[in-house]
């Protein structure tokens, strides 16, 4: 162990009350880790201070130390600076959800105390900056530990630096107390730092080590360690986050082309595209609107190099047209909508799954198109292969909903086993003897440019409605036949999906059905539901929305009530856009919903308090960031007055 | 690039007969029909490989253009044909990509696309016929119309001021500009030709008059109604006085002075330049990229990726 620092100690308060002010001295030889399977880690702080940067070490070391490890942020919309959050939740088994409350609650200031500190759990440990945070001590549910962060960090670092490293101290804190390795997050900080100047690695690596060397083990009674285990598979653990797992799925796909226009939270995709594709042969352009963008992935499609484009929301709408195009001249195209808080500019850095109903249904005319929604970050990454393989074999548009959460937080998954997934995208353009574009009992097969047709009758790929080869027509005929042709490739496609598996008892009283990143929360919810509860319950999360994978009608009969958990308003439709789809096409009255739109993800808490009303189990309150949390149902009859229903003061 | 194999039959020369397609739905008169005649008559000169000519449009009259033309092509939505062209381009380099629209696909509702492709400068040669009117909707006014033109959405007379479509197209960056006429149909395939020799985007206005809904507007310009064609005399560069006051296509600002002069203006090339193509730039960067990466497989760059994400 380094020399330990000498810090000015302050009191430090145990969950019994007792007061225990005392000089450090170097760490107690008989602190025993303590075994712990899971932790939740909140680190609070400002946006710069680069919370994020340390809780993106301590995800990929779990990640590299085999432990199922997910973690969920919050990104002030304002430029720079503002309150921010990271939370790390490392598991030995299987982790689901970020979590819903901390174990382990790290205060930069004031206001992220104050914030944060109703998340910890009684009895959990809050490690504050004692430069800048007064905490209540006399509330005796929670274990206090000060210790000065910045002026640690200042003196450690010296010079010019001045309190930035904060977040590295902190993380040499974090991995003495978890008795994490040491060596690998060392290794994880050269690596991070490398292609910068080698000072700034010699910084980090003192920052970490004076984090590190800190007596922690005077202020608290035990420090902790993970249960090791053995992952099943035995493939190597990759760590980041779900717009790079989305956008290296697009390559693994075979995506090397598309274009994109700047717009949170899609842009890192774009990002990633850009800097990668040039590595594969492609190009990705960053166009001068959203109606480019999509144009320009049309065309790249057309030239024969399946493409995609992306965007949230707002953006979504300006590219429909486009779309619109690509669903009646049958060119396949990748469109990626990473969901936002909306309507308009609404939340650009919250959650919400409103846009579903715009994927489906935002066009001009019957325009068929394929929507799938990514569930965890890996399925990000598969999920992408699927898309590409769809979009090609029916000649559609794909639309991929993932939204901010899945964005921005990492997790750590197994490695894919690239060989068997990776697509050779090369355009065939192999000489034909006829072809004919748009055969009406068949699915379109798109032939691009470069290609000889041996008969000498080229293609035209028509927005104008067509006949078989493409010239426009007026037939009303022949409208009702492509019609029909364009979306029976939907029927073709529906009967290929998977039924999706369903979760827990397979029949019972309540069937949660969801869609996208709500998966960990529901499937924590329904385990919980069955061990706390003895509910009979289920969960089914559907990863094809559109079209909808046949035999889901033989599912409902064997639930007593079906509840779709969805981020949307269902005040607007009375149902949740999910519920509203498939009471619609099942006429099914035992559907219901259980939504909300505070733009935050939900809480396992959350879903067990809406969906089992009146439970005992699920009867908890539940505090929430920033703002104590009025329960809602925002369903139309029990909307009464908007204040009522909002928690006033949260934006 | 598809393996040429043996068996595929010899190529006969590009006839008109090849690359005529459905008969124009365009009105008795339209200048667009010399347009295509042009077009036709460029394409057998070059005699191109058929499979590598591609056309587009947006949509407008004139954009029912890749209808008449048996080749691969697309017709697609009002304004963005620019962009659409763009990914074409920048994916398949090995294809002739063409572009065809009227004034209100360029100037108006995809304006902002003809600039920034003349700023990326992406290979491809854009045709527009500019009628100064709307003829697919039937007589609206257009960025073209002239101030007090009588449209269904002017009845007493147009009052916004005209896009001037070589002021726009210089001062949005595109690396060739040319203007032409479509009763002069031998200057119209000088033009194509010249565009297409061009690396980078290159732009050809064509007064092309819609006899339906704005008769006679070009006749000052035509000829053989007794109205002038009066021709951008090029440097020579061969040290006569002469020359001096030739126009120099290299010359930005004596470019946006030709186009400053009053209707019918002049014709022919207004300004050319060599910058380099986003298509030429985007290659040297993957080049680049590959070779740091020893031309590695797909499979073997994504591997190394993924290895230090671990």
């Amino acid at each position: 162990m380094g020399d330990p620092v000498n810090p000015d100690i302050t009191a430090i308060k145990k969950a019994d009350g007792a007061t225990v002010a005392a000089a450090p001295s170097p760490d107690r030889a008989d602190l025993r880790p303590e075994n712990i399977q899971d932790a939740v880690i909140r680190l609070a702080g400002n946006s710069q201070d680069g919370i994020q940067t340390a809780g993106a070490f301590l995800a990929r070391l779990a990640g590299r130390s085999a432990q199922e490890v997910m973690t969920y942020m919050t990104i002030p919309a304002t430029i720079s600076g503002g309150p921010s959050i990271f939370q790390v939740r490392i598991g030995s088994g299987e982790v689901l959800s970020a979590g819903d409350e901390a174990d382990f609650l790290v205060a930069f200031y004031q206001h992220s105390y104050q914030d944060h500190i109703g998340f910890l759990r009684e009895g959990g440990v809050l490690l504050y900056d004692s430069d800048n945070v007064e905490p209540n001590l006399d509330d005796k549910r929670y274990v206090y530990v000060g210790i000065p962060i910045t002026g640690l960090t200042i003196e450690a670092l010296g010079g010019t630096a001045k309190d930035k490293g904060k977040n590295i101290f902190v993380l040499g804190l974090i991995s003495k107390i978890f008795q994490l390795d040491a060596e690998k997050l060392r290794k994880l900080i050269n690596e991070k730092f490398r292609s910068k100047d080698e000072s700034v690695v010699n910084t980090a690596l003192m920052a970490f080590q004076a984090g590190y060397a800190y007596p922690v083990g005077n202020l608290l009674s035990k420090l902790y360690q993970f249960e090791k285990v053995e992952r099943p598979g035995g493939r190597a653990q990759i760590t980041m986050d779900g717009n790079q797992a989305l956008a290296y799925g697009l390559i693994a796909g075979g995506v090397r082309y598309g274009a994109g226009y700047p717009i949170t939270p899609w842009s890192s995709v774009m990002e990633v595209l850009r800097r990668e594709l040039p590595k594969y042969g492609g190009i990705f352009v960053q166009a001068e609107d959203e109606l480019a963008s999509v144009s320009i992935a049309l065309g790249c499609s057309y030239s024969g190099w399946l493409a995609c484009t992306g965007s949230a929301g707002p953006g979504i709408s300006l590219k429909a047209e486009a779309i619109g195009w690509a669903s009646m001249a049958e060119i396949p195209l990748i469109v990626c909508n990473i969901q936002r808080g909306g309507p308009s500019t609404g939340l650009p850095t919250n959650v919400e799954q409103s846009d579903l109903h715009q994927a489906i249904f935002g066009s001009h005319g019957d325009s068929p198109r394929v929507v799938l929604a990514p569930r965890t970050v890996e399925d990000c990454f598969y999920i992408a292969i699927e898309a590409a393989r769809i979009a090609r074999k029916y000649s559609t548009p794909v639309f991929i909903l993932s939204d901010t959460s899945l964005a921005t937080r990492i997790e750590a998954f197994d490695e894919p086993d690239l060989a068997k997934v990776m697509v050779d995208p090369k355009p065939d353009l192999t000489p034909r003897q006829t072809h004919v574009p748009y055969p009406l009992d068949q699915i379109t097969q798109h032939v691009p440019p470069g290609t000889r047709i041996l008969d000498g009758k080229y293609p035209l790929m028509s927005g104008l409605e067509h006949d078989e080869q493409g010239h426009p027509t007026g037939s009303p005929k022949l409208h009702m036949a492509m019609t029909a042709k364009r979306r029976n490739k939907l029927r073709k496609l529906a009967e290929e999906l998977p039924v999706p598996e369903i979760y827990g008892d397979q029949e019972g009283d309540t069937l949660l059905v969801g869609w996208g990143s709500t998966y960990g929360p529901i499937h924590d919810a329904v385990k919980r539901a069955r061990e706390e509860g003895g509910e009979k319950c289920g969960a089914l999360h559907l990863r094809h929305i559109h079209p909808l994978p046949n035999g889901l009608e033989k599912i409902w009969p064997k639930f007593k009530r079906i509840v779709t958990v969805e981020m949307n308003d269902q005040g607007v439709y009375g149902y949740g856009q999910l519920g509203t789809l498939l009471r619609a096409r099942y006429c099914e009255p035992k559907i219901a919903s259980f939504t909300k739109t505070d733009g935050l993800t939900f809480r396992v808490k959350e879903i067990l308090d809406g969906v089992f009303k009146g439970k005992s189990f699920a009867a908890r309150f539940i505090p929430r960031d920033g703002a104590a949390v009025v329960h809602h149902d925002t369903a139309p009859e029990s909307v009464k007055t908007t204040r009522e229903v909002v928690p006033q003061g949260v934006g | 690039m598809a393996e040429t194999t043996t068996t595929e039959p010899a190529r006969e020369k590009l006839s008109k007969k090849a690359i005529t397609a459905d008969h124009p739905t365009w009105c008795p008169g339209c200048g667009d029909f010399a347009v295509l005649a042009a077009f036709y008559k460029v394409l057998e000169k070059k005699n191109l490989d058929h499979e590598k000519i591609v056309t587009l449009a947006g949509i407008g009259c004139s954009s029912r253009f890749p209808y008449f033309v048996n080749g691969h092509g697309a017709h697609f939505i009002h304004g963005r044909a620019v962009p659409l062209a763009s990914g074409i381009s920048l994916a398949r380099p090995d294809l002739h990509v063409f572009l065809f629209g009227g004034d209100g696909d360029g100037f108006s509702i995809g304006g902002n696309h003809v600039d920034h492709g003349g700023r990326k400068n992406i290979n491809m040669t854009y045709f527009i016929m500019d009628n100064f009117v709307y003829g697919l909707t039937k007589k609206q006014t257009s960025p073209t119309s002239p101030i007090g033109f009588k449209s269904k959405t002017d009845p007493t007379g147009a009052i916004d001021q005209p896009v001037n479509p070589m002021k726009k197209l210089i001062a949005g960056g595109a690396t060739f500009i040319a203007r032409t006429h479509a009763t002069q149909v031998k200057h119209m395939i000088e033009m194509i030709e010249r565009a297409m020799d061009h690396q980078g985007f290159s732009v050809i206005e064509c007064l092309s008059e819609c006899v339906e809904f704005y008769p006679d507007v070009f006749d000052p310009a035509d000829p053989r109604k007794g109205g002038s064609f009066e021709l951008i005399q090029e440097k020579k560069w061969d040290n006569t006085p002469e020359d001096e006051l030739r126009h120099d296509v290299t010359d930005e600002l004596a470019a946006y002075k030709l186009a400053q002069l009053p209707f019918p203006g002049v014709f022919g090339v207004f300004y050319q330049n060599d910058r380099p193509t986003k298509n030429a730039l985007e290659k040297k960067w993957i080049e680049t990229t590959r070779e740091k990466l020893g031309h590695a497989a797909d499979q073997e760059i994504l591997q190394k990726t993924f290895d230090r994400m671990k």
